[in-house]
């Protein structure tokens, strides 16, 4: 086929643009500014050049309160959502009736707005003097105490925070994991049948080998999402999550960025980077062993 | 004959524990769907109960009596809601809409024009999926800033509009048109534009609308880049006015009006959802955003 | 074990609006599969052979009819306590599993009174990897194997619960022509030496005539015919199973018969005592032909293939069903063609002709002489 260089380039001009003004340029800018010590935000200039402002960041309380924060709730939901979403895409392909209308309910999180339903998850959770919260209610109806789950102590906050996360990220599971679960082919189930293979042997020797990849694709893109964590916290705590003490680094970053104490885009992209370095060595293990684990 | 008994025995068996393990199943789903609709149904059920009826209530019922539309009335009337849903609905049409036509264009570049350096430079593309957003809206909202566009709507869209994952996806669509049809058309002197638009995209319809629905769903839901860029609440979008609504809106205790305003901003989506639930599912397992 | 299937129906509820009614898969379906045989399901695709081998293995439950093994009634048992081994059409080879892990799942499997102690088990995968000649495959994964192979790990899995019944579907339909030939030796071989009874579908006649010591052909759900491969082909019941079987096809020819004479054309062809003046359909072996100057049916010569060993005579005929038809002759009787002649004439074997009604197409016997 003939080359039709020139136009080819027109055809993708916008795209080009729109990138390099808003992907290219930004992604080299942010390391021009975490080293720019100093950085004034009015008058565009800064004192040096250095590390100064990963130390800063590295030194921040507010810093270590996110990372704390973010690395709980990666190491709570996404286990506890994949798991969840196993049990349930497994418990979804073994029925037919009512089949679409779980799914149809179960995918509804995925299409609401975070900050609108984090309102509600707010108002059962929270206990104020007026009412204790329908949470807090079904606790002491169980002979518990009731808790402040919003302005509480810390690991009621967080058990929040990972609920809330784990109710917004079922959606996407199941359904990753419902197709994966269909696309087994129907004959190694027979075969497993006419052996007479118990049901959980079934589970554990042929349908878990058989998606182990999307289960991983799962965790890999998990993790990097949770590291990621912000609207759900500000849906539920408000939009100053340093006085809740449940920022997390993606927060922290906006924070550093913009707000009551923003103005300081040489902190917001040292810590950003440093949250990449993470998640990217987190993923790089996570390719590691999956590569050691997955056997298809 | 005794064998005979024995297998039947065990055949009996294995039924009865089919059976239960049904209702197990069904329960475990339906616990599951409680959790998912709970939320919804509490949120519809406030929206509906009035100020004063739900603040008497120390113990919260589970349905009321005296359903009111006064909390939709306060929500449109007390606070800019109306204002917050019209600046939502053109953000979302203004970027979904320079967005696709931007993908399509770029997409049918790499589908089916050649030209020097297109292996390389799509493989840059890809590369980029990679990137965090997190990263480069640090120096976009300085960009944005320093070219004065905070507060306005192109300073909102322009940043938004780039998305790499869907020029993949129709890239990978478009190819999917055999040549034949192309090669057809230029022996009838169709222009490339014509082609596109009289062609490929009517074949590539479903994938169009579902990554335009995708879309939709994102721009609705967009918090972050919105709360940076617009400090001035005639230009906020829903997100970013719920959480006004929220801190300063009603007066924390009206949450009766606060859930109205919860309702007005979830039904949009939900019904977009309903209409187009198998192309929404379909579309989101090919690659998701949310993840 | 002797299979027994009696009255067996299988109906499917009807899919969707557009066809509410049940599908009928298999139809009244009875039939007796003697102890340590090879038995051959055959049919065009979608005749209701799978779902009857589902069946006979458990997979699905006959709407109506009794199966029994032996004098047992399994109708109701599901497959695990039926004892039964399956091969599937793409062998369902576990692909996270190596060879070994393969063979030796089911075994694992047992469970209480049954269960086998580890050296046992090995003892056994190693046994039946022998017979099937794998041993030297056994660390790979089903992946690194060829069609054929994974066919063997396939029967070897199959084989290793030392089951009372072996069920083969479509067993050779994913391999190359050259594997086929000898893997269904293979299946043969495997099948003589441990006697298990067999039941083995498939829609290559080929195949089934080869190897099965008896075959049943299936037509709709209904099963046509069912005899030992000569048996069936030489005496078929109905017009669809002389048809079905034998390469080349049959000929088949519109005629009549009229004073105990069948006239192919305007032409007396062969004298079928007993038979009333009707219409039918005359099918004619390929090897039914006799070259003969002045043979009784001339057919228009169109060409000559030589084979080798012998030679098929293409020619066709107004009265013949399909536009041409196919004789094969001994390679010796070739010179006796007339290649300038645009006709050639034949005289027929009787015992290679059949006749069937117009309308049922149901057989005519006529006494042979």
């Amino acid at each position: 086929m003939k080359r039709n260089n020139g136009k080819a380039w027109l055809y993708l001009l916008p795209a080009l643009l729109f990138l390099i003004v808003f992907m290219v340029y930004p992604l080299i800018d942010v390391f021009i500014y975490s080293f720019e010590e100093g950085f004034n935000f009015a008058s565009q200039t800064y004192f040096g050049t250095g590390l100064y402002n990963f130390s800063y960041v590295l030194h921040d309380p507010y810093f270590l309160q996110a990372v704390q924060n973010t690395f709980l709730l990666v190491i709570i939901t996404v286990p506890v959502s994949t798991g969840l979403a196993l049990l349930i895409s497994v418990g979804l392909s073994s029925i037919k009736p009512l089949r679409e209308l779980y799914q149809t309910v179960y995918f509804l999180p995925y299409v609401t707005n975070t900050l609108a339903v984090g309102l509600v998850f707010m108002i059962l959770f929270q206990k104020t003097e007026y009412t204790d919260g329908l949470v807090n209610l079904v606790i002491e109806l169980f002979g518990g105490n009731a808790v402040d789950f919003i302005d509480g102590p810390y690991w009621a906050k967080m058990f929040v925070l990972c609920f809330y996360t784990i109710w917004v990220v079922m959606p996407f599971k199941i359904l990753v994991l419902t197709s994966a679960l269909a696309s087994v082919n129907q004959d190694y189930y027979k075969a497993a049948r006419v052996d007479g293979t118990p049901k959980l042997r079934v589970f554990t020797r042929i349908t878990l080998p058989m998606i182990s990849p999307m289960i991983f694709y799962l965790v890999i893109t998990g993790f990097i999402g949770a590291f990621k964590a912000y609207s759900d916290a500000v849906a539920l705590f408000g939009t100053d999550l340093n006085a809740a003490g449940m920022n997390t680094i993606v927060g922290y970053v906006y924070d550093m960025l913009y707000g009551d104490s923003g103005g300081y885009p040489s902190y917001a992209s040292a810590a950003a980077i440093l949250l990449f370095a993470i998640v990217l060595t987190v993923t790089c293990i996570n390719l590691l062993v999956s590569r050691k684990k997955v056997a298809i | 004959m005794e064998q005979q008994l024995d297998f039947e025995k065990m055949q009996r068996k294995t039924n009865r524990r089919g059976h239960v393990q049904k209702i197990v199943v069904y329960l475990f789903l339906s616990v599951w769907a409680l959790i998912v609709l709970f939320p919804f149904y509490w949120m519809i059920l406030t929206s509906v109960k009035s100020y004063g009826s739900y603040n008497a209530e120390h113990v919260p019922s589970f349905f009321t009596l005296s359903p009111t539309l006064q909390n939709y009335v306060d929500a449109f009337t007390t606070v800019p809601l109306l204002g917050y849903l019209l600046n939502t609905l053109i953000f979302t049409i203004g970027t979904t809409a320079i967005m696709i036509v931007v993908s399509t264009l770029a997409a049918y570049a790499f589908a089916r024009l050649e030209f020097r350096g297109k292996n390389l430079l799509f493989t840059l593309f890809l590369s980029l999926m990679m990137i965090p957003s997190e990263l480069v809206v640090i120096t976009n909202f300085v960009t944005v800033t320093n070219l004065d566009m905070r507060n306005t709507f192109a300073g909102l869209i322009l940043p938004s509009v780039t998305s790499v994952f869907y020029i993949y996806l129709l890239k990978e669509n478009f190819e999917q048109v055999p040549d034949e049809l192309y090669r057809a058309a230029k022996v009838d002197g169709t222009s490339d534009l014509k082609y596109l638009w009289k062609v490929m995209i009517p074949i590539c319809r479903p994938t169009i609308v579902t990554v335009i629905i995708l879309k939709i769903i994102e721009c609705w839901n967009s918090y972050v880049w919105p709360r940076l860029i617009t400090d001035d609440p005639s230009y906020y979008l829903v997100s970013n006015g719920i959480q006004e609504i929220r801190e300063n809106g009603f007066g924390r205790e009206n949450i009766p009006a606060m859930m109205a305003a919860v309702v007005v901003i979830s039904v949009p989506l939900i019904i977009l959802f309903l209409v187009f639930r198998r192309k929404i599912m379909a579309g989101v397992s090919r690659g998701g955003l949310k993840g | 074990m002797k299979i027994v299937l009696e009255h067996l129906t299988k109906k499917f509820p009807g899919r969707g609006k557009k066809n509410p009614g049940d599908v009928t898969a298999v139809n009244d379906f009875t039939c007796e599969i003697p102890d340590g045989e090879l038995v051959g399901l055959l049919g065009p695709s979608g005749c209701g052979k799978s779902t009857t081998l589902n069946m006979i293995c458990g997979l699905e439950t006959p709407t109506d009819g009794k199966i029994l093994f032996g004098d047992e009634d399994v109708t109701k048992l599901s497959p695990e306590l039926r004892g039964v081994g399956m091969v599937f059409q793409n062998y369902a080879l576990y692909p996270h599993l190596n060879v070994r892990q393969n063979i030796q799942f089911p075994l694992e499997n047992l469970r209480g009174k049954d269960r086998l102690p580890k050296a046992e088990m090995e003892k056994r995968v190693s046994e039946t990897a022998h017979l099937v000649q794998i041993e030297d495959l056994m660390d790979r994964k089903p992946r690194e194997l060829s069609g054929g192979q994974q066919q063997r790990v396939a029967i070897a899995r199959a084989l290793v619960k030392f089951p009372r019944v072996l069920l083969l579907d479509e067993p050779l339909s994913n391999l190359d022509a050259r594997l086929r030939l000898q893997t269904r030796e293979e299946i043969r071989k495997i099948q003589k030496k441990t006697g298990i009874t067999t039941v083995f579908v498939t829609h290559d006649q080929d195949e089934a005539m080869s190897i099965c010591d008896r075959i049943a052909v299936m037509q709709n759900g209904v099963l046509m015919q069912q005899g030992r491969p000569q048996e069936v082909y030489d005496d078929p019941s109905s017009l669809f199973v002389a048809k079905f079987l034998g390469t080349p096809p049959i000929n088949v020819f519109q005629g009549t018969v009229r004073g105990g004479k069948l006239f192919i054309g305007n032409q007396a062809v062969l004298p079928v005592p007993g038979i009333k003046d009707r219409e039918v359909w005359a099918a004619i072996r390929p090897e039914g032909f006799v070259l003969q100057a002045d043979g009784p049916l001339a057919c228009h010569l169109e060409r000559v293939e030589v084979m080798g060993r012998d030679v098929s005579v293409i020619s066709s005929h107004n009265a013949c069903t399909s536009q041409t038809l196919r004789s094969i002759i001994s390679a010796e009787s070739r010179a006796e063609i007339d290649m300038s002649s645009a006709e050639v004439r034949f005289s027929l074997k009787p015992g290679k002709v059949f006749l069937f009604e117009k309308e049922t197409e149901n057989r005519l016997r006529f006494e042979r002489s």
